[in-house]
């Protein structure tokens, strides 16, 4: 395949959203814009212009509308996808770190860092439909995990909200009341700051991605340890095909060691692994830094990675990519 | 592309010119025009703008435009598809060239050719450990160090042993036998790997550097002949390398030893690092594989 290189930002690449039918990505970086691409031809369609710092992540609403994005300016704002205008801004006292919509785009969760003796948080927000009614309240604010979360999602029917961070805990709280539920065991979880967390299509299970050089795969309802990949590097971005039973990871060394070492060593590599067997399929090579975003299109036919490098790759899969046996 | 410059209108001042940004004097260029795409896909853009100097120029770009594949698409995504362009992706430059198609092919590599078996790498991996000792059996397989089963030319496990074992007797035909083989369901496969190509280097090295020891603190007159005999007392020494210089033709004081068994280097390791030799007390340890 020949991967289509997008060149819209000028610092890492943090965060890959795709929309719903799949036609658009969003990329989110660590200069202040938010971009959104046409996914098939990787032709830039707009940006995001407001925020004053690193954005960390984004989601699109379901018919692709509204857009939220979390920023490290400790703000969270709403987009317009189509004009690229300001709806609404959320003002935190921290750096907002992880947002989500929630089935039916009527709540959204957003997670706040730890910053000058504020502890993190995880705030849920209701989200107006009509942007004029638009009120900064939160829902539910939920405490308790030491150090940053990472990455906080809504559970099945959205009744939980499923949170992963710094302290390597994968918890998973009641989003009415805020009591925490579940939390994942010492021997089973991770041993190092969970970096990403993504959600299967159905939502039946969920993947985490650590520094502790593993991925693992957990079912959503019970927090039972199904599957754990392991591979040599450090793990920033976990995906999975929502067509064939195929697990991505990518990493690589740490950002601050990547000139001290030849390129080769880094294994920047998009890695495949059968979800089942667990067993390494193949790595899709071409950044020159560490993979931080990655992302599957809902037809399962392309993904996107973005690294350390600025550069978003947008791959299409050859034919043989859907008859690969182990 | 072409690039033709026009003098800017008289009624505009070059001060003003300077002042302003660029875009307020947008309303001033005459409109985007777009050609085609005609029958052959070539669209042509025509765009004005202004340059750094304030000169009105003319760009022309050609584009070829091809289909790809019919994809289903929603009729929101069809919608969605002729938005306008809005924030910087308004002003882009016709030649910033955000969105570029990778000119290098890549591939999703493989771990290993496609229809093997990690169990067979295992067998594969350790074929002389089923050698034992050394003596007793008469026949002895020299690709599986099977004993008394059977002889050479009739080995089982001829495809197996290939990749690591060491004889290096045998036509070069056969040793791809075995990856050629698991690659005929029409998946790619390197070329360096597809079958006829020769062996990269990197398989003779990674054979050097198993089980390999590194001795240094060698006098200037020891030979590998004396470092052969010093080592064989611990197991079968597959090779023997002593550094020469190029100029005096005397030992550079280091060398390596390559066991065909880990366990007998290790004793090696543990009985002969701080060993007197020549006058010299020697200093045995793994040798570390090279970075690349």
């Amino acid at each position: 395949m020949r991967p289509i290189l997008m060149k819209g930002h000028e610092r890492p690449l943090t965060f890959l959203k795709y929309n719903r039918d799949g036609d658009l990505l969003f990329s989110c970086a660590k200069d202040h814009t938010p971009t959104v691409w046409f996914a098939d031809n990787g032709e830039r369609l707009g940006t995001y212009r407001g925020h004053n710092g690193a954005v960390w992540s984004c989601d699109v609403s379901r018919d692709s509308t509204r857009l939220i994005t979390g920023s490290a300016d400790q703000s969270a704002k709403l987009w317009d996808v189509q004009t690229g205008s300001q709806l609404f801004t959320f003002n935190f006292d921290s750096p907002a770190r992880s947002v989500d919509f929630a089935v039916g785009d009527k709540l959204a969760v957003i997670t706040t860092d730890p910053f000058m003796g504020l502890t993190s948080a995880i705030h849920i927000k209701r989200i107006a439909r009509d942007p004029s009614d638009q009120t900064g309240e939160s829902v539910a604010i939920l405490k308790g995990p030491q150090g940053r979360i990472n990455r906080a999602v809504w559970g099945s029917l959205n009744k939980t909200i499923i949170s992963g961070g710094e302290d390597a805990v994968i918890r998973i709280w009641d989003s009415e009341t805020g009591k925490l539920l579940k939390e994942s065991d010492k021997e089973d979880g991770h041993k190092k700051p969970i970096t990403s967390l993504t959600k299967s299509t159905d939502g039946s299970h969920f993947l985490t991605g650590s520094l502790d050089k593993s991925a693992k795969l957990w079912d959503t309802r019970t927090l039972t340890l199904i599957k754990t990949y392991v591979t040599e590097r450090p793990v920033n971005a976990v995906t999975m095909s929502p067509l064939l039973d195929h697990v991505v990871l990518g990493g690589g060394q740490d950002a601050s060691a990547v000139t001290t070492t030849d390129h080769r060593a880094g294994k920047f590599e998009a890695k495949f692994y059968d979800k089942i067997l667990q067993e390494e399929i193949g790595g899709v090579k071409g950044h020159f830094g560490p993979i931080n975003a990655l992302a599957f299109n809902p037809d399962g036919k392309s993904f996107s990675s973005g690294g350390e490098d600025g550069y978003v790759r947008l791959h299409h899969f050859d034919p043989d990519y859907f008859n690969i046996k182990l | 592309m072409a690039v033709d410059a026009a003098a800017p209108p008289s009624k505009l001042r070059w001060g003003e010119l300077e002042e302003d940004d660029a875009e307020d004097l947008d309303f001033l260029l005459p409109p985007k025009q777009v050609f085609g795409p005609d029958e052959n896909g070539i669209k042509r853009v025509v765009e004005y703008k202004f340059n750094d100097e304030g000169n009105k120029v003319k760009i022309t770009t050609t584009t070829r435009i091809r289909k790809l594949a019919s994809a289903r698409l929603s009729k929101r995504a069809v919608e969605r598809r002729s938005w306008s362009k809005f924030g910087d992706a308004v002003n882009e430059d016709v030649g910033s060239r955000l969105t570029m198609v990778s000119t290098e092919e890549i591939i999703l590599e493989r771990p290993r050719a496609p229809g093997t078996k990690q169990e067979e790498v295992k067998v594969a991996g350790d074929p002389l450990a089923s050698m034992g000792k050394a003596g007793a059996a008469i026949m002895v397989c020299r690709k599986c160090f099977k004993k008394g089963e059977h002889w050479t030319a009739m080995c089982p496990y001829k495809d197996l042993a290939a990749p690591t074992e060491t004889s290096i007797d045998k036509p070069p035909s056969a040793d791809n036998s075995a990856t050629s083989a698991g690659a005929t369901k029409g998946s790619y496969v390197p070329p360096s790997m597809r079958a006829g190509a020769e062996r990269t280097g990197t398989d003779m090295r990674r054979r050097h550097e198993e089980n390999s020891v590194r001795v240094t603190n060698l006098s200037e007159d020891t030979r590998e002949p004396d470092l052969h005999e010093l080592f064989r007392p611990f197991g079968s020494v597959s090779r023997v390398y002593v550094a020469i210089d190029q100029k005096t033709g005397t030992s550079r004081g280091f060398g390596f030893v390559n066991f065909t068994i880990r366990e007998d280097a290790e004793r090696a390791i543990n009985k002969l690092n701080g060993y007197g030799y020549d006058n010299l007390i020697l200093r045995v340890e793994w040798a570390a594989p090279r970075a690349n």
